[in-house]
């Protein structure tokens, strides 16, 4: 029998009919998240052409990119302000009701960004295909799902009839050798990946993350390692899944329970990939090298140590993106301003992320002029960092606590930084402008991000924690 | 449904030379609360051609006089990577361009590009790098033969998904062919006991 990827099997598993020269394959998809601000034209669409949603059952909405985080409004205690973005919540809370389409709404606790809810709702299961609106669907591939991001188009055909037309991708391997050291996360882990593939690299493939690096790794680490597949330019990322998901899913509501799951995690452990199995490309990372990371460019491939420096390089595009930065090639990255820090979005917002900022914070205080925001992921890792005091110790800091969403990673919902700002923000991109007219961002992980807001500076976030 | 048949375009070139033109540029998030899918020219690299007073920032090469008319978007290297908002097809589309020539395009776009009339053409480093010396020139492609011809360049052929192809030559959208495949999705689907 032939050898076959993660990958592989899942693409099998779900090709309605296969691809030939002149036709791309048909792909069922098991799971079609959907969210406000990349739907509406889709089932404008539909409706056009009086076709109906063929299994609303496989649909989840959610409301996220364009929902304030601030209370009252997130809540739907009183209308949102921004009368566009209230109309497209409005919209999909139509289409949903329309279509008999289960929306997790304004004021419903299970509400959140839509990479975060699938997972922590048990929706998000091994072998699944998965795909959204949304480029960072790649997230849900930590549990050793197909998952990626589609356009309008493609969301109106899931709509209309759970497939899609897809030429099947290549695979690409990032082996993870050895363990990470301590201080060093899941987030610095794919600054370094991105790093190395470049914007581009994965272009073209899926990524299978593996090795002893990516074992150890928490669920809610995978998901921040697959999340950022997308910053490569990989059509997905994933992960093998292991003993580490099936503990995360048993007992979510999604998940089957009692019997059934036992007998789900046999079929689950069966898409791993087969000892032996090609790839089409392979690379290896050496997980003890990486340091903590932060991003000083206008991509996300642009990236360093925290303690090293800006790599000395004169051709003109890169001169272009360290001039929009107002940075040199040559100059040392810690001890940098900062002026806000941002601690949310679908890589950083769950409840392991918020742990690691607040340690840092813990009896601190914000460095004067500083601003910070924490916008946990969902309603119920709010609920979770509450119950533990999370929110006390940002607040003691001087950080704002807020209601879950994508806020300031995309910037459409009001949060956003002023031109010449700079943000050490825990998203995902740092293009031109991507969180504000003119902003500029330095992508880094949890504990640098707070690190930051404490001194106002860039900070190796290990001097500030033993 | 079907859509404008395409078979030849010829139209000139503006170029903005740039690799990893990414969509948040081709159109800020900003303008993506909205429930239409037109009207997106004047948002079209909004932050790159206008100031903050919303005035045509000169020296942008979409504000020249070269400018209008012109057909054929030719950028750089891994065109259109980052956010999958269709949007930036949508607004490439509407300001008035029918195809973008890039040495690479990211996976997302290029297919958003497809579904709306957008022909992505990929071309290797060189003929992009004559492309980026001759702004202006009036450039033919030709979807059948899936080539890229223009006056002092040799035809470049360019990669073309067939499907894609058919579709753009013969006006058909997918979903009309994927709507045609319900009996196989119906099998599908009763083979894992739906």
């Amino acid at each position: 029998m032939t050898a076959r990827t993660l990958f592989e099997k899942i693409w099998r598993a779900h090709e309605v009919v296969p691809e030939t020269a002149e036709t791309p394959a048909i792909l069922y998809v098991d799971l079609h998240l959907i969210h406000e601000v990349t739907t509406p034209q889709a089932f404008t669409g539909l409706e056009a052409r009086g076709i109906r949603v063929r299994r609303p059952g496989r649909t989840l909405g959610t409301l996220d990119h364009s929902t304030p985080t601030e209370a009252a409004q997130a809540s739907g205690r009183i209308p949102i302000r921004d009368s566009s973005a209230a109309a497209q919540v409005a919209a999909l809370e139509r289409n949903a009701r329309t279509h008999g389409i289960e929306l997790l709404g304004l004021g419903d606790a299970r509400r959140g960004i839509v990479h975060v809810i699938g997972p922590e709702l048990g929706r998000t299961q091994p072998g699944m295909t998965i795909v959204c609106g949304d480029s960072h669907t790649s997230t849900h591939g930590a549990f050793g799902t197909l998952a990626f991001g589609i356009g309008t188009t493609e969301v109106g055909h899931v709509l209309a009839t759970q497939c899609l037309l897809q030429r099947k991708p290549k695979s690409l391997a990032v082996t993870v050798d050895g363990g990470l050291q301590a201080g060093v996360g899941a987030k610095d882990l794919v600054l370094a990946i991105v790093g190395r593939l470049g914007v581009d690299g994965g272009t073209g493939h899926v990524i299978e993350y593996r090795g002893e690096g990516v074992a150890a790794l928490s669920m809610e680490e995978r998901m921040t390692v697959c999340n950022m597949s997308i910053e490569a330019g990989a059509r997905a990322g994933m992960v093998a899944p292991d003993a580490t998901t099936f503990d995360y899913l048993r007992g979510r509501p999604g998940a089957p329970a009692g019997e059934d799951f036992e007998r789900a995690v046999e079929r689950w452990r069966e898409f791993a990939g087969d000892a032996g199995a090609a790839f089409d490309r392979e690379i290896a990372m050496d997980a003890a090298s990486i340091e903590p990371m932060i991003s000083y460019g206008t991509n996300p491939g642009m990236v360093a140590p925290i303690g090293g420096s800006i790599p000395e390089r004169g051709d003109a595009a890169f001169l272009k993106a360290l001039r929009y930065m107002g940075f040199a090639p040559g100059e040392r990255l810690a001890g940098k301003r900062v002026d806000l820090v941002f601690v949310g979005s679908c890589t950083n917002s769950r409840l392991s992320d918020l742990r690691l900022a607040a340690a840092v914070l813990r009896n601190r205080r914000l460095a004067a002029g500083v601003r910070m925001l924490v916008v946990p992921g969902s309603q119920q890792v709010k609920h979770a960092a509450e119950r533990e005091g999370l929110h006390e110790i940002f607040t003691a800091a001087g950080a704002e606590w807020r209601e879950s969403g994508c806020s300031m990673c995309i910037g459409m919902n009001g949060d956003v930084a002023a031109a010449g700002q700079y943000v050490v923000s825990t998203s995902n991109r740092n293009f031109q402008g991507r969180q504000g007219a003119g902003s500029r961002t330095l992508l880094a992980g949890p504990a640098a991000a707070a690190a930051a807001a404490v001194t106002g500076r860039i900070t190796d976030p290990r001097e500030l924690v033993a | 449904m079907s859509t404008a048949a395409i078979r030849v375009i010829r139209a000139r070139t503006v170029v903005l030379a740039a690799d990893d033109v990414d969509t948040d540029q081709i159109i800020p998030a900003r303008f993506l609360t909205t429930t239409r899918r037109d009207g997106f020219a004047a948002m079209l690299f909004a932050d790159w051609r206008l100031d903050a007073e919303g005035q045509p920032r000169p020296g942008f090469p979409l504000n020249g006089p070269e400018a209008r008319g012109a057909e054929v978007l030719v950028a750089g290297r891994n065109f259109g990577c980052g956010s999958s908002r269709e949007h930036a097809a949508w607004a490439l589309r509407d300001f008035g361009f029918r195809a973008v020539v890039a040495s690479s395009f990211a996976d997302i776009f290029r297919n958003n590009a497809l579904k709306n009339g957008l022909v992505p053409v990929a071309v290797g480093e060189t003929a992009l790098a004559w492309l980026t010396a001759h702004p202006g020139v009036e450039v033919t492609i030709d979807l059948e033969a899936a080539t890229l011809t223009a006056p002092g360049l040799a035809a470049q052929a360019f990669p073309i998904e067939p499907f894609a192809r058919y579709r753009l030559l013969n006006g058909v959208d997918e979903l009309g062919y994927l709507l045609s495949q319900s009996a196989a999705i119906d099998a599908y689907e009763r083979s894992r006991g739906e």
